[in-house]
Protein backbone atom coordinates (compact mmCIF):
# COMPACT_ATOMS: atom_id res chain seq x y z
CA UNK A 1 0.00 0.00 0.00
CA UNK A 2 1.29 3.76 -0.60
CA UNK A 3 0.51 5.30 2.50
CA UNK A 4 0.71 8.66 0.94
CA UNK A 5 -2.99 10.05 -0.73
CA UNK A 6 -1.67 11.87 -3.63
CA UNK A 7 -5.37 11.92 -4.93
CA UNK A 8 -8.87 12.45 -2.90
CA UNK A 9 -12.09 12.58 -4.24
CA UNK A 10 -12.89 16.22 -2.31
CA UNK A 11 -9.68 17.65 -1.58
CA UNK A 12 -8.10 16.99 -5.22
CA UNK A 13 -4.67 16.20 -6.10
CA UNK A 14 -1.88 16.54 -3.45
CA UNK A 15 1.03 18.53 -5.19
CA UNK A 16 4.08 16.41 -4.70
CA UNK A 17 6.31 19.38 -4.23
CA UNK A 18 10.33 18.76 -3.51
CA UNK A 19 11.40 15.46 -2.01
CA UNK A 20 13.67 16.13 0.76
CA UNK A 21 16.06 13.87 2.46
CA UNK A 22 16.21 13.36 6.36
CA UNK A 23 17.69 10.75 9.21
CA UNK A 24 16.00 8.89 11.60
CA UNK A 25 17.87 7.03 14.15
CA UNK A 26 21.15 7.21 11.42
CA UNK A 27 18.73 5.84 8.52
CA UNK A 28 17.28 7.18 5.14
CA UNK A 29 14.22 8.24 4.61
CA UNK A 30 12.45 10.80 2.40
CA UNK A 31 9.86 13.20 2.70
CA UNK A 32 7.27 15.20 0.28
CA UNK A 33 7.11 18.89 1.08
CA UNK A 34 4.57 20.04 3.71
CA UNK A 35 4.79 16.64 5.57
CA UNK A 36 6.10 16.87 9.12
CA UNK A 37 8.47 14.82 10.88
CA UNK A 38 5.73 12.24 12.61
CA UNK A 39 3.93 12.39 8.82
CA UNK A 40 7.06 11.41 6.97
CA UNK A 41 7.81 8.95 8.99
CA UNK A 42 4.37 7.16 9.15
CA UNK A 43 4.45 7.28 5.41
CA UNK A 44 7.52 5.11 5.45
CA UNK A 45 5.70 2.46 7.87
CA UNK A 46 7.54 4.10 11.14
CA UNK A 47 5.60 4.35 13.75
CA UNK A 48 7.69 4.15 16.91
CA UNK A 49 9.08 8.14 17.35
CA UNK A 50 10.36 6.84 20.82
CA UNK A 51 11.00 4.58 24.07
CA UNK A 52 9.55 5.14 27.34
CA UNK A 53 12.25 7.13 29.43
CA UNK A 54 11.79 5.17 32.68
CA UNK A 55 10.18 1.32 30.82
CA UNK A 56 11.35 1.35 27.51
CA UNK A 57 8.32 0.46 25.89
CA UNK A 58 7.84 2.23 22.55
CA UNK A 59 6.01 5.67 21.68
CA UNK A 60 4.49 7.53 18.59
CA UNK A 61 2.07 9.90 17.69
CA UNK A 62 -1.21 10.42 19.48
CA UNK A 63 -2.62 14.05 19.08
CA UNK A 64 -1.03 14.93 16.04
CA UNK A 65 -1.33 18.72 17.21
CA UNK A 66 0.79 19.09 19.69
CA UNK A 67 -1.47 18.60 22.78
CA UNK A 68 0.36 15.62 24.57
CA UNK A 69 4.09 15.40 23.55
CA UNK A 70 3.97 11.84 23.07
CA UNK A 71 6.14 12.04 19.99
CA UNK A 72 9.06 13.69 21.03
CA UNK A 73 12.08 13.16 19.30
CA UNK A 74 15.49 14.98 19.36
CA UNK A 75 15.90 17.39 15.92
CA UNK A 76 19.24 18.64 14.78
CA UNK A 77 20.31 17.77 18.56
CA UNK A 78 17.73 20.30 20.38
CA UNK A 79 15.79 17.50 22.52
CA UNK A 80 12.00 17.84 23.01
CA UNK A 81 10.68 18.56 19.88
CA UNK A 82 7.48 17.52 18.86
CA UNK A 83 7.29 15.24 15.63
CA UNK A 84 3.94 16.48 14.52
CA UNK A 85 4.40 19.74 14.44
CA UNK A 86 7.79 20.16 12.53
CA UNK A 87 7.91 20.27 9.01
CA UNK A 88 10.76 18.05 7.65
CA UNK A 89 13.67 19.99 6.21
CA UNK A 90 16.08 18.88 4.37
CA UNK A 91 18.99 17.12 5.95
CA UNK A 92 17.34 17.36 8.88
CA UNK A 93 18.95 14.66 11.64
CA UNK A 94 16.03 13.27 13.69
CA UNK A 95 16.92 10.74 16.77
CA UNK A 96 14.37 8.97 18.82
CA UNK A 97 13.82 9.40 22.58
CA UNK A 98 15.97 6.37 24.77
CA UNK A 99 15.99 5.31 28.20
CA UNK A 100 17.26 7.21 30.77
CA UNK A 101 18.69 6.48 33.95
CA UNK A 102 16.95 6.45 37.12
CA UNK A 103 19.96 6.29 39.71
CA UNK A 104 18.05 7.54 42.42
CA UNK A 105 15.20 5.12 42.47
CA UNK A 106 15.04 1.39 43.65
CA UNK A 107 16.57 -1.20 41.32
CA UNK A 108 16.64 1.73 39.07
CA UNK A 109 19.92 1.83 36.95
CA UNK A 110 22.93 4.14 36.02
CA UNK A 111 23.40 5.84 32.56
CA UNK A 112 26.50 4.12 31.89
CA UNK A 113 24.82 0.34 32.54
CA UNK A 114 22.98 0.61 29.23
CA UNK A 115 24.27 -0.01 25.72
CA UNK B 1 3.09 48.18 20.34
CA UNK B 2 0.08 46.03 19.60
CA UNK B 3 -3.08 46.92 19.97
CA UNK B 4 -4.24 43.33 19.89
CA UNK B 5 -2.64 40.11 20.25
CA UNK B 6 -4.80 37.37 19.14
CA UNK B 7 -3.48 34.18 20.35
CA UNK B 8 -4.92 30.78 17.89
CA UNK B 9 -5.54 31.02 14.41
CA UNK B 10 -8.51 28.87 13.95
CA UNK B 11 -11.31 30.34 12.85
CA UNK B 12 -12.19 32.35 16.09
CA UNK B 13 -8.97 34.00 15.93
CA UNK B 14 -8.39 34.29 12.21
CA UNK B 15 -12.17 36.15 12.13
CA UNK B 16 -11.30 38.33 15.03
CA UNK B 17 -8.19 39.52 12.93
CA UNK B 18 -9.93 40.09 10.11
CA UNK B 19 -12.81 41.85 12.30
CA UNK B 20 -10.44 44.20 14.10
CA UNK B 21 -7.62 44.88 11.32
CA UNK B 22 -10.75 46.07 8.86
CA UNK B 23 -11.34 48.88 11.75
CA UNK B 24 -7.61 50.03 11.52
CA UNK B 25 -6.04 48.05 14.97
CA UNK B 26 -2.75 46.72 14.73
CA UNK B 27 -3.24 43.35 15.20
CA UNK B 28 -0.75 40.08 15.67
CA UNK B 29 -1.94 36.36 15.60
CA UNK B 30 0.25 33.97 16.65
CA UNK B 31 -0.43 29.78 16.38
CA UNK B 32 2.15 26.93 17.21
CA UNK B 33 1.13 24.79 14.23
CA UNK B 34 3.17 25.25 11.39
CA UNK B 35 -0.17 26.64 9.12
CA UNK B 36 -3.09 28.79 10.34
CA UNK B 37 -6.35 27.51 10.71
CA UNK B 38 -6.59 25.59 13.48
CA UNK B 39 -9.11 22.88 13.90
CA UNK B 40 -10.72 23.78 10.67
CA UNK B 41 -7.54 22.37 8.63
CA UNK B 42 -8.92 18.83 8.76
CA UNK B 43 -12.73 19.18 8.67
CA UNK B 44 -14.55 17.59 5.76
CA UNK B 45 -17.81 17.11 6.25
CA UNK B 46 -21.14 16.89 3.85
CA UNK B 47 -23.75 19.34 4.94
CA UNK B 48 -27.23 17.86 4.68
CA UNK B 49 -28.12 19.85 1.10
CA UNK B 50 -25.24 17.64 -0.09
CA UNK B 51 -22.16 20.47 -0.03
CA UNK B 52 -18.95 20.19 1.24
CA UNK B 53 -18.11 22.40 4.07
CA UNK B 54 -14.10 22.05 3.47
CA UNK B 55 -12.38 23.27 6.37
CA UNK B 56 -8.67 23.80 4.10
CA UNK B 57 -10.21 26.06 1.66
CA UNK B 58 -12.44 27.71 4.61
CA UNK B 59 -8.91 28.94 6.81
CA UNK B 60 -7.28 29.96 3.38
CA UNK B 61 -9.58 32.05 2.80
CA UNK B 62 -9.62 33.28 6.12
CA UNK B 63 -6.07 33.70 6.45
CA UNK B 64 -5.82 35.79 3.09
CA UNK B 65 -8.72 37.82 4.40
CA UNK B 66 -6.93 38.94 7.40
CA UNK B 67 -3.40 39.65 5.14
CA UNK B 68 -5.38 42.10 3.14
CA UNK B 69 -6.77 43.66 6.33
CA UNK B 70 -3.68 43.95 7.75
CA UNK B 71 -3.13 41.35 10.53
CA UNK B 72 0.12 39.93 10.72
CA UNK B 73 -0.04 36.15 11.14
CA UNK B 74 3.06 34.05 12.87
CA UNK B 75 3.01 30.72 13.00
CA UNK B 76 5.50 27.96 14.97
CA UNK B 77 4.73 29.97 18.07
CA UNK B 78 3.97 28.96 21.08
CA UNK B 79 2.53 30.76 23.86
CA UNK B 80 3.55 29.84 27.62
CA UNK B 81 2.59 32.42 29.78
CA UNK B 82 1.09 35.96 30.02
CA UNK B 83 0.43 38.55 32.31
CA UNK B 84 -1.13 42.08 32.70
CA UNK B 85 1.75 44.82 33.33
CA UNK B 86 -0.11 48.46 34.03
CA UNK B 87 -2.03 48.92 31.08
CA UNK B 88 -0.65 46.54 28.58
CA UNK B 89 -0.20 42.27 28.17
CA UNK B 90 2.83 40.72 28.09
CA UNK B 91 2.89 37.61 26.37
CA UNK B 92 6.06 34.99 26.61
CA UNK B 93 6.22 33.30 23.44
CA UNK B 94 8.58 30.32 22.24
CA UNK B 95 10.09 33.54 19.82
CA UNK B 96 10.32 35.50 22.69
CA UNK B 97 8.44 38.37 24.51
CA UNK B 98 5.34 39.97 22.94
CA UNK B 99 3.39 43.11 24.24
CA UNK B 100 -0.11 44.31 23.21
CA UNK B 101 -2.88 46.58 24.64
CA UNK B 102 -5.71 43.69 24.36
CA UNK B 103 -5.40 40.28 24.48
CA UNK B 104 -7.99 37.75 22.52
CA UNK B 105 -7.39 34.04 23.58
CA UNK B 106 -8.42 31.80 21.34
CA UNK B 107 -6.83 28.44 21.56
CA UNK B 108 -9.65 26.38 21.42
CA UNK B 109 -10.51 22.73 22.23
CA UNK B 110 -8.65 19.56 23.17
CA UNK B 111 -9.50 16.02 23.27
CA UNK B 112 -10.26 14.40 26.81
CA UNK B 113 -8.70 10.73 26.22
CA UNK B 114 -10.31 7.61 27.15
CA UNK B 115 -7.42 5.49 28.77
CA UNK B 116 -7.73 1.71 27.57
CA UNK B 117 -5.11 -0.95 28.50
CA UNK B 118 -2.70 -1.13 25.46
CA UNK B 119 -3.52 2.66 24.76
CA UNK B 120 0.50 3.73 24.67
CA UNK B 121 1.29 1.29 21.71
CA UNK B 122 2.68 3.17 18.56
CA UNK B 123 -1.02 3.16 16.07
CA UNK B 124 -2.81 3.93 18.49
CA UNK B 125 -4.17 8.15 18.39
CA UNK B 126 -6.89 9.97 19.08
CA UNK B 127 -9.46 10.65 16.34
CA UNK B 128 -8.37 14.22 15.62
CA UNK B 129 -5.18 12.98 14.72
CA UNK B 130 -6.27 10.84 12.24
CA UNK B 131 -8.39 13.98 10.59
CA UNK B 132 -5.15 15.90 10.92
CA UNK B 133 -3.05 13.02 9.36
CA UNK B 134 -5.41 12.09 6.43
CA UNK B 135 -6.96 15.68 5.32
CA UNK B 136 -4.12 17.94 6.34
CA UNK B 137 -0.81 15.80 5.93
CA UNK B 138 -2.46 13.33 3.28
CA UNK B 139 -0.96 9.77 4.76
CA UNK B 140 -2.75 7.34 5.52
CA UNK B 141 -3.19 6.36 8.76
CA UNK B 142 -2.87 2.44 8.05
CA UNK B 143 -4.61 -0.36 6.50
CA UNK B 144 -7.27 -1.65 8.62
CA UNK B 145 -8.25 0.39 12.01
CA UNK B 146 -10.71 0.18 15.04
CA UNK B 147 -12.75 3.43 15.63
CA UNK B 148 -13.16 3.27 19.94
CA UNK B 149 -15.62 5.88 20.55
CA UNK B 150 -19.25 6.54 18.68
CA UNK B 151 -20.26 10.07 18.60
CA UNK B 152 -20.63 13.10 16.68
CA UNK B 153 -16.93 13.82 15.78
CA UNK B 154 -15.65 10.09 15.64
CA UNK B 155 -18.68 9.31 12.81
CA UNK B 156 -17.92 12.29 10.96
CA UNK B 157 -13.90 11.26 11.06
CA UNK B 158 -15.10 7.81 10.23
CA UNK B 159 -15.77 9.02 6.60
CA UNK B 160 -13.56 11.73 6.31
CA UNK B 161 -11.23 8.06 6.25
CA UNK B 162 -13.13 6.54 4.12
CA UNK B 163 -12.76 9.38 1.12
CA UNK B 164 -9.49 8.35 1.67
CA UNK B 165 -9.19 4.71 1.60
CA UNK B 166 -8.68 3.76 4.86
CA UNK B 167 -10.36 0.85 5.92
CA UNK B 168 -12.39 1.25 9.41
CA UNK B 169 -12.99 -1.99 10.31
CA UNK B 170 -15.96 -1.38 13.27
CA UNK B 171 -16.72 1.98 15.56
CA UNK B 172 -17.32 0.25 19.17
CA UNK B 173 -17.59 1.85 22.61
CA UNK B 174 -14.94 1.82 25.24
CA UNK B 175 -14.81 -0.73 28.07
CA UNK B 176 -17.27 0.50 31.07
CA UNK B 177 -14.27 2.16 33.48
CA UNK B 178 -14.23 4.77 36.52
CA UNK B 179 -13.70 7.33 33.54
CA UNK B 180 -15.70 6.09 30.68
CA UNK B 181 -18.76 7.46 31.48
CA UNK B 182 -21.90 7.54 29.60
CA UNK B 183 -19.42 6.91 26.56
CA UNK B 184 -19.24 2.90 27.23
CA UNK B 185 -23.19 2.99 27.86
CA UNK B 186 -25.48 1.81 24.84
CA UNK B 187 -28.20 3.36 25.85
CA UNK B 188 -26.43 6.92 26.49
CA UNK B 189 -24.83 6.80 23.33
CA UNK B 190 -27.76 5.60 20.80
CA UNK B 191 -29.54 8.49 22.88
CA UNK B 192 -26.63 11.22 21.50
CA UNK B 193 -26.28 9.29 18.43
CA UNK B 194 -30.09 10.02 17.43
CA UNK B 195 -29.88 13.96 17.42
CA UNK B 196 -27.29 13.70 14.87
CA UNK B 197 -29.78 11.07 12.35
CA UNK B 198 -30.76 13.78 10.48
CA UNK B 199 -27.34 13.90 9.60
CA UNK B 200 -26.67 9.99 8.21
CA UNK B 201 -27.11 9.13 4.70
CA UNK B 202 -29.64 6.18 5.49
CA UNK B 203 -33.17 7.43 4.95
CA UNK B 204 -34.09 3.74 6.92
CA UNK B 205 -31.82 5.52 9.90
CA UNK B 206 -33.42 9.21 9.32
CA UNK B 207 -36.78 7.43 9.40
CA UNK B 208 -35.73 4.87 12.77
CA UNK B 209 -34.71 8.33 14.56
CA UNK B 210 -38.39 9.53 14.66
CA UNK B 211 -39.77 6.48 16.24
CA UNK B 212 -37.15 6.43 18.58
CA UNK B 213 -38.24 9.86 20.35
CA UNK B 214 -39.30 7.96 23.63
CA UNK B 215 -37.21 6.87 26.00
CA UNK B 216 -37.91 2.87 26.04
CA UNK B 217 -38.30 2.41 22.83
CA UNK B 218 -34.91 3.79 22.65
CA UNK B 219 -33.79 0.98 25.34
CA UNK B 220 -35.92 -1.28 23.37
CA UNK B 221 -34.55 -0.10 20.21
CA UNK B 222 -30.71 -0.96 22.33
CA UNK B 223 -31.10 -3.98 23.32
CA UNK B 224 -32.76 -4.95 19.87
CA UNK B 225 -29.99 -3.57 18.30
CA UNK B 226 -27.95 -6.38 16.45
CA UNK B 227 -24.94 -6.93 17.57
CA UNK B 228 -23.11 -7.11 14.25
CA UNK B 229 -24.46 -3.39 14.57
CA UNK B 230 -25.98 -1.50 11.67
CA UNK B 231 -23.56 0.49 9.10
CA UNK B 232 -22.98 3.77 8.57
CA UNK B 233 -21.43 4.30 4.72
CA UNK B 234 -20.56 0.86 4.91
CA UNK B 235 -19.15 1.13 8.15
CA UNK B 236 -20.17 -1.28 10.88
CA UNK B 237 -21.21 0.91 13.87
CA UNK B 238 -21.09 -1.68 16.96
CA UNK B 239 -23.05 -0.10 19.65
CA UNK B 240 -23.10 -3.50 21.99
CA UNK B 241 -19.54 -4.25 21.32
CA UNK B 242 -17.11 -2.40 23.75
CA UNK B 243 -13.11 -2.76 23.30
CA UNK B 244 -11.26 -4.00 26.55
CA UNK B 245 -7.81 -3.82 25.28
CA UNK B 246 -5.46 -2.59 22.72
CA UNK B 247 -3.09 -5.78 22.14
CA UNK B 248 0.62 -5.38 20.36
CA UNK B 249 3.96 -6.19 21.27
CA UNK B 250 5.43 -3.10 19.44
CA UNK B 251 3.05 -1.30 17.71
CA UNK B 252 -0.97 -2.37 17.45
CA UNK B 253 -2.14 -5.50 15.93
CA UNK B 254 -5.33 -5.82 17.39
CA UNK B 255 -8.30 -5.29 19.52
CA UNK B 256 -9.79 -7.51 22.45
CA UNK B 257 -13.76 -7.12 22.01
CA UNK B 258 -16.64 -8.50 24.02
CA UNK B 259 -20.17 -8.19 23.37
CA UNK B 260 -22.17 -5.98 25.73
CA UNK B 261 -25.51 -4.98 27.56
CA UNK B 262 -27.53 -2.44 27.03
CA UNK B 263 -26.50 -1.05 30.41
CA UNK B 264 -22.62 -1.52 29.18
CA UNK B 265 -21.65 -5.03 31.05
CA UNK B 266 -19.69 -7.38 29.09
CA UNK B 267 -21.55 -10.65 28.19
CA UNK B 268 -19.07 -13.27 29.33
CA UNK B 269 -17.68 -15.62 26.80
CA UNK B 270 -18.02 -13.74 23.86
CA UNK B 271 -14.28 -12.52 24.11
CA UNK B 272 -12.31 -12.40 20.85
CA UNK B 273 -9.45 -10.34 19.06
CA UNK B 274 -10.17 -9.21 16.11
CA UNK B 275 -6.81 -8.07 13.94
CA UNK B 276 -5.97 -3.56 13.40
CA UNK B 277 -2.93 -2.08 12.67
CA UNK B 278 -4.19 1.11 14.06
CA UNK B 279 -6.71 2.31 16.75
CA UNK B 280 -8.56 5.69 16.97
CA UNK B 281 -9.70 6.86 20.84
CA UNK B 282 -12.58 9.48 20.34
CA UNK B 283 -13.49 11.12 23.70
CA UNK B 284 -15.26 14.24 24.63
CA UNK B 285 -13.99 18.02 23.88
CA UNK B 286 -12.93 20.18 26.28
CA UNK B 287 -12.27 23.82 26.36
CA UNK B 288 -7.97 24.92 25.93
CA UNK B 289 -7.97 27.59 28.46
CA UNK B 290 -4.73 27.49 30.90
CA UNK B 291 -3.39 30.35 29.76
CA UNK B 292 -6.64 32.17 30.77
CA UNK B 293 -6.50 30.69 33.61
CA UNK B 294 -2.53 31.92 34.14
CA UNK B 295 -4.23 35.12 33.35
CA UNK B 296 -6.17 34.94 36.47
CA UNK B 297 -9.20 35.07 34.64
CA UNK B 298 -12.31 33.41 37.04
CA UNK B 299 -13.99 30.05 35.92
CA UNK B 300 -17.34 28.90 35.79
CA UNK B 301 -17.75 24.46 35.30
CA UNK B 302 -20.76 24.31 32.88
CA UNK B 303 -20.49 20.32 31.54
CA UNK B 304 -22.61 21.21 28.40
CA UNK B 305 -20.39 23.66 27.13
CA UNK B 306 -17.62 21.35 28.05
CA UNK B 307 -16.11 21.83 31.23
CA UNK B 308 -14.41 24.84 32.80
CA UNK B 309 -15.43 28.36 30.91
CA UNK B 310 -13.87 31.56 31.20
CA UNK B 311 -16.57 33.68 32.06
CA UNK B 312 -17.38 36.41 29.75
CA UNK B 313 -20.29 38.68 28.20
CA UNK B 314 -21.81 38.30 24.93
CA UNK B 315 -19.16 40.74 23.83
CA UNK B 316 -16.73 38.47 24.49
CA UNK B 317 -14.89 40.78 27.21
CA UNK B 318 -13.47 38.72 30.38
CA UNK B 319 -13.66 40.44 34.09
CA UNK B 320 -9.92 40.94 33.34
CA UNK B 321 -9.16 44.56 31.36
CA UNK B 322 -8.24 43.93 28.10
CA UNK B 323 -8.58 40.39 27.57
CA UNK B 324 -10.70 38.52 25.20
CA UNK B 325 -11.80 35.15 24.56
CA UNK B 326 -13.75 33.39 21.80
CA UNK B 327 -14.53 30.13 19.99
CA UNK B 328 -14.13 27.10 21.71
CA UNK B 329 -12.32 28.44 24.69
CA UNK B 330 -15.63 29.55 25.44
CA UNK B 331 -17.74 26.27 25.22
CA UNK B 332 -17.81 23.19 22.40
CA UNK B 333 -19.52 24.26 19.30
CA UNK B 334 -19.14 24.01 15.49
CA UNK B 335 -16.56 25.94 13.65
CA UNK B 336 -18.93 27.93 12.03
CA UNK B 337 -20.29 29.71 15.35
CA UNK B 338 -16.58 30.00 16.67
CA UNK B 339 -16.02 32.00 13.39
CA UNK B 340 -19.20 33.84 14.05
CA UNK B 341 -17.67 34.40 17.73
CA UNK B 342 -14.47 35.85 16.33
CA UNK B 343 -15.99 38.49 14.21
CA UNK B 344 -17.54 39.47 17.42
CA UNK B 345 -14.48 39.46 19.38
CA UNK B 346 -12.94 41.65 16.88
CA UNK B 347 -15.58 44.01 16.80
CA UNK B 348 -15.66 44.38 20.72
CA UNK B 349 -12.17 44.65 21.12
CA UNK B 350 -12.49 47.80 17.78
CA UNK B 351 -14.83 49.34 20.02
CA UNK B 352 -12.96 49.24 23.31
CA UNK B 353 -10.15 50.82 21.47
CA UNK B 354 -12.57 53.71 20.10
CA UNK B 355 -11.98 52.84 16.80
CA UNK B 356 -15.10 51.51 15.73
CA UNK B 357 -17.09 53.50 13.47
CA UNK B 358 -20.88 52.42 13.53
CA UNK B 359 -21.30 50.77 16.75
CA UNK B 360 -24.39 49.03 14.98
CA UNK B 361 -21.91 46.55 13.68
CA UNK B 362 -21.02 45.34 17.30
CA UNK B 363 -24.47 44.61 18.00
CA UNK B 364 -24.98 42.51 14.65
CA UNK B 365 -22.41 40.70 15.28
CA UNK B 366 -23.29 39.44 18.37
CA UNK B 367 -26.75 38.38 17.40
CA UNK B 368 -25.12 36.81 14.00
CA UNK B 369 -24.01 34.29 16.88
CA UNK B 370 -26.95 33.19 17.37
CA UNK B 371 -28.44 32.98 14.26
CA UNK B 372 -24.90 30.77 13.05
CA UNK B 373 -26.04 28.50 16.02
CA UNK B 374 -29.44 28.07 15.39
CA UNK B 375 -28.77 26.63 11.45
CA UNK B 376 -25.72 24.61 12.98
CA UNK B 377 -25.44 21.22 11.07
CA UNK B 378 -23.38 19.89 13.95
CA UNK B 379 -24.57 20.71 17.29
CA UNK B 380 -22.01 18.91 19.77
CA UNK B 381 -24.80 19.52 23.02
CA UNK B 382 -28.26 20.15 23.80
CA UNK B 383 -27.65 22.37 26.71
CA UNK B 384 -25.59 24.63 25.12
CA UNK B 385 -27.97 27.64 25.25
CA UNK B 386 -28.67 27.07 28.89
CA UNK B 387 -24.56 26.45 29.64
CA UNK B 388 -24.26 30.11 27.82
CA UNK B 389 -27.12 31.40 29.73
CA UNK B 390 -25.50 30.28 33.18
CA UNK B 391 -21.98 32.40 31.79
CA UNK B 392 -23.68 35.37 30.57
CA UNK B 393 -26.19 35.53 34.24
CA UNK B 394 -21.99 35.34 36.01
CA UNK B 395 -20.80 37.99 33.65
CA UNK B 396 -23.59 40.18 34.77
CA UNK B 397 -22.97 39.27 38.74
CA UNK B 398 -19.89 40.69 38.18
CA UNK B 399 -21.20 43.61 36.49
CA UNK B 400 -19.29 43.00 32.50
C1 LIG C 1 -10.05 16.92 16.89
C2 LIG C 1 -11.15 17.89 16.65
C3 LIG C 1 -11.94 17.75 15.52
C4 LIG C 1 -12.99 18.63 15.27
N1 LIG C 1 -13.75 18.46 14.15
C5 LIG C 1 -14.77 19.31 13.90
C6 LIG C 1 -15.57 19.19 12.73
O1 LIG C 1 -15.37 18.25 11.93
N2 LIG C 1 -16.55 20.12 12.50
C7 LIG C 1 -16.78 21.15 13.38
O2 LIG C 1 -17.64 22.00 13.11
N3 LIG C 1 -16.06 21.28 14.50
C8 LIG C 1 -15.07 20.39 14.79
N4 LIG C 1 -14.32 20.54 15.94
C9 LIG C 1 -14.65 21.62 16.87
C10 LIG C 1 -13.62 22.73 16.62
O3 LIG C 1 -12.98 22.93 17.81
C11 LIG C 1 -14.28 23.96 16.03
O4 LIG C 1 -14.84 23.62 14.80
C12 LIG C 1 -13.30 25.11 15.74
O5 LIG C 1 -12.16 24.71 15.03
C13 LIG C 1 -12.91 25.83 16.98
O6 LIG C 1 -12.26 26.99 16.58
P1 LIG C 1 -11.30 27.82 17.52
O7 LIG C 1 -10.84 28.95 16.70
O8 LIG C 1 -11.99 28.09 18.79
O9 LIG C 1 -10.09 26.84 17.88
P2 LIG C 1 -9.14 25.92 17.00
O10 LIG C 1 -9.65 25.75 15.64
O11 LIG C 1 -8.90 24.70 17.81
O12 LIG C 1 -7.78 26.77 16.94
C14 LIG C 1 -7.00 27.00 18.07
C15 LIG C 1 -5.59 27.27 17.66
O13 LIG C 1 -4.86 27.74 18.77
C16 LIG C 1 -3.56 27.23 18.72
N5 LIG C 1 -3.01 27.22 20.08
C17 LIG C 1 -3.53 26.59 21.17
N6 LIG C 1 -2.77 26.81 22.25
C18 LIG C 1 -1.74 27.59 21.83
C19 LIG C 1 -0.61 28.16 22.50
N7 LIG C 1 -0.40 27.99 23.82
N8 LIG C 1 0.28 28.88 21.77
C20 LIG C 1 0.07 29.06 20.43
N9 LIG C 1 -0.99 28.57 19.76
C21 LIG C 1 -1.88 27.84 20.46
C22 LIG C 1 -3.70 25.85 18.12
O14 LIG C 1 -2.50 25.44 17.51
C23 LIG C 1 -4.86 26.05 17.14
O15 LIG C 1 -4.39 26.27 15.83
C24 LIG C 1 -13.24 19.68 16.19
C25 LIG C 1 -12.43 19.82 17.31
C26 LIG C 1 -11.39 18.95 17.55
C27 LIG C 1 -10.52 19.13 18.78
S1 LIG D 1 1.44 13.69 18.96
FE1 LIG D 1 0.72 14.84 20.63
S2 LIG D 1 2.19 16.44 20.67
FE2 LIG D 1 2.73 15.36 18.90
Amino acid sequence: MNARIMKHPILGERDPGKTMQFTFNGCAYSALEGETVAAALLASGIRTLRVHEEKGTPRGMYCNIGHCYECRVTINGIPTVRACMTLVEESMIVEAGTVLPTPLQKGGHHGCLIP
Amino acid sequence: MLDSLIIGAGPAGLAAAVASARQGLRVRVVDEFYQPGGRLLGQLHQEPDGTWWNGLAEAARLQQEAVEAGAEIRCGVSVFHVTRQDTSWIVSTSEGVMEASMLLIATGASETPVPIPGWTLPGVMSIGAAQVMTNVQRVRVGTRGVIIGINILSVAIARELLLAEVKVDRMILPAHSVISGDASHPVAVMQSMLRIAHLAPSPLIRMGSKWMKSTWMQRLGTALYPSRGFSMWGIPIQLRTAALAIIGVNQVEGVRIAHITPDGQPVSGTEQIIPADFVCIAGELSPLAELAAVAGCPFAYVPSLGGHIPIHNERMQTPLDGLYVAGNITGIESAKVALAQGTAAGMSMAFSHGSLRDPHVLSDSIKQIEIVRNNATLQFHPGIRAGRMQVGLMAAERSL
